[in-house]
């Protein structure tokens, strides 16, 4: 009987672990490189997103995102249409932060028209936006979390994106797509009691936030989904126009809202925040405290609400009130000429630039002299913002490509318009 | 925005680093600086003002096309670059006709550029030279013609993946 060999226990020249990989030039790509579809029907990719993905076991070795799947030709649309009937299209193409859109229409018309807008409708747009900016940022929650798994925060986010949805309702008639904000202006005063319902609201609301974040912040699977997945440089991301709470995750302090205020942002007193290694859970501390300082301008914008008109007066532009249309003749042929053939505005172009809720939104209109503009463009966020997921994805696991998707926030109404 | 004096002195900059057939005019409108470019050089004009300008303009913030129809050359693109430093913007545009609308594209420069050209090309036809992936990005592979420029028709778009084509013959002609 001989003794067994001693058993020997050696070191792994390299340890395995799950991304130990062969290099990719070094391996036949028929055989080990695959690809697959991510969409554009698929239930984690945000509305109908494609993401053309090649795959080494589970690891994204490249990603294409392919979009257009909903493009819907508004911007051709809009050339079709008067100035204040365009409103109505462009507020459909991002269309969770409808109030930025037609914000950076209306900026860009102003623009062209030299228009003046009064304090208390630059005060009433900051209300709206801010109240928006909330319900974006919610919807984003509760959908981005419901990607990496978590079921609960979306009921608890959308309930609270509702209550700003009836602010919206309450204000300006529809919960979405309001078409609250005029060229000039904003359409109507808020009516008596809408201030009360805001600062209800604000007052439950900010116990709401931290009632999320314990719901996630200690979550280890949360934690260990979003922490150190889809790092980008900041270098790279400004690189590829990358602008939004995406950006100032890496500790960039990009804001428009701060660097170049419009609608008299440099009246409030709010903090820009950011984060450190830009990684998807400094995204979502960053929206976290942004809903905050949100709800710090909302309430500071009804503490400050100047008096006054909240719409031009230049008849040319604006619809005269409705009292005035009895007893002013000349009212009515104000009124008659605008909805009718609506405002001429003089030929010239215009960018107008705005903090959304994903960056930088850019509105570009050029006018030829006529009631219709010849053009307009939208520099959406999102579509930008979506060039930086190969970046995200490269040499991670297809779990945290589809977490950076979802704290990317891509809209895809507003990438396909 | 630079003013009026300021958009002259870099365009005078310009002139004298790039080549004076580089600018070909400015436009300061509604306190907005625009400098016009010459197709050609416009992505020297870029490089230039991005790296060694001094007062350089490190970012492309919106890139995008514009059909100025009757005037000619009718197809317009127009470069919307940002200092973060000086909080300021300036707008680069450049004009090309639709029988031969050829750019050079500025993707090594700005990377962001990628999707935005792809847009103009899908939308407006213009060509974008050393682009790295030059197809159509938001219209179906196989459109034709391109749907932004102004007399591209509004509506008449056939209806796709109708199941009853052949009970509805061409009903949109």
């Amino acid at each position: 009987m001989t003794d067994p060999e001693p058993v020997v226990h050696s070191e792994p020249e390299e340890p395995i672990t799950g991304t130990r990989l062969t290099p990719v030039e070094e391996i036949e790509p028929e055989t080990e490189l695959f690809t697959v579809n991510i969409g554009p029907q698929h239930p984690a990719t945000h509305g109908v997103l494609r993401l053309f993905c090649t795959l080494e076991g589970e690891v994204v070795r490249d990603v294409k995102p392919l979009v257009g799947y909903v493009h819907t030709g508004i911007e051709k649309s809009c050339e079709d249409h008067q100035y204040w009937k365009a409103i109505t299209f462009v507020e459909r193409m991002d269309y969770l932060a409808y109030y930025f859109n037609s914000l950076a229409f209306c900026m860009a018309v102003e623009r062209l028209l030299e228009e003046e807008v009064p304090p208390r409708a630059q005060y009433l747009r900051v209300a709206h936006l801010e109240l928006n900016r909330i319900a974006s940022h919610l919807f984003w929650l509760g959908t981005a979390i419901l990607d990496i798994g978590a079921i609960s925060p979306i009921f608890y986010a959308l309930r609270d994106r509702e209550r700003c949805l009836d602010l919206f309702e309450m204000s300006g008639g529809q919960r979405l797509h309001t078409r609250y904000f005029q060229v000039g202006g904003v359409i109507e005063d808020i009516p008596p009691g809408w201030d009360g319902a805001v600062r209800r609201f604000s007052r439950e609301f900010s116990t709401r936030i931290e009632q999320m974040e314990d719901l996630l912040d200690k979550n280890e699977i949360f934690l260990s989904r979003a922490k150190n997945t889809g790092i980008v440089s900041e270098e790279r991301l400004l690189a590829l126009g990358v602008t939004g709470p995406l950006l100032r995750a890496t500790g960039n302090p990009w804001d428009l809202r701060k660097a170049i205020p419009y609608s008299s942002y440099d009246h409030f007193d709010f903090k820009i925040p950011v984060g450190t290694t830009g990684d998807n859970y400094d995204r979502y501390r960053v929206r976290i405290a942004e809903l905050r300082e949100s709800l710090k301008l909302v309430e500071q914008a009804l503490d400050g609400m100047p008096e006054g008109p909240w719409i031009s007066t230049n008849r040319k532009v604006a619809l005269p009130p409705r009292h005035e249309l009895a007893t002013s003749m000349e009212a009515l042929i104000h009124h008659f000429k605008l909805v009718t053939e609506g405002f001429r505005v003089p030929p010239g172009e215009a960018y107008a630039a705005i903090e959304s809720p994903r960056g930088e939104l850019g509105c570009y209109v050029l006018a030829d002299g006529s009631a219709k503009p010849a053009r307009v463009h939208m520099r959406d966020p999102s579509f930008v913002n979506l060039q930086a997921v190969p970046d995200m994805a490269r040499g991670g696991l297809v779990a945290d490509l589809i977490a950076s998707v979802a704290f990317l926030d891509p809209i895809l109404g507003g990438i396909d318009r | 925005m630079p003013d009026a004096t300021g958009l002259e002195l870099i365009a005078q900059r310009v002139g004298e680093q790039v080549g004076d057939d580089a600018v070909a005019g400015t436009v300061y409108y509604r306190e907005q600086a625009t400098l016009d470019v010459a197709p050609a050089r416009v992505r020297e004009v870029l490089e230039y003002l991005r790296d060694r300008d001094p007062d350089p303009w490190p970012l492309l913030m919106s890139l995008h096309g514009v059909d100025y129809l009757p005037e000619e050359p009718r197809l317009g693109v127009h470069y919307q670059l940002l200092s973060t430093e000086r909080l300021d913007r300036l707008g680069v545009r450049t004009r090309v006709g639709v029988d031969d609308p050829k750019l050079p594209s500025v993707v090594e420069v700005f990377p962001t550029a990628d999707h935005q050209e792809r847009e103009v090309f899908d939308m407006f036809g213009v060509e974008f030279a050393g682009h790295p992936d030059l197809r159509r990005i938001l219209m179906p592979e196989d459109y034709e013609g391109f749907p932004q420029r102004r007399d591209f028709p509004m509506g008449g778009e056939p209806v796709l993946f109708t199941f009853n084509e052949h009970e509805l013959p061409r009903w949109y002609d």
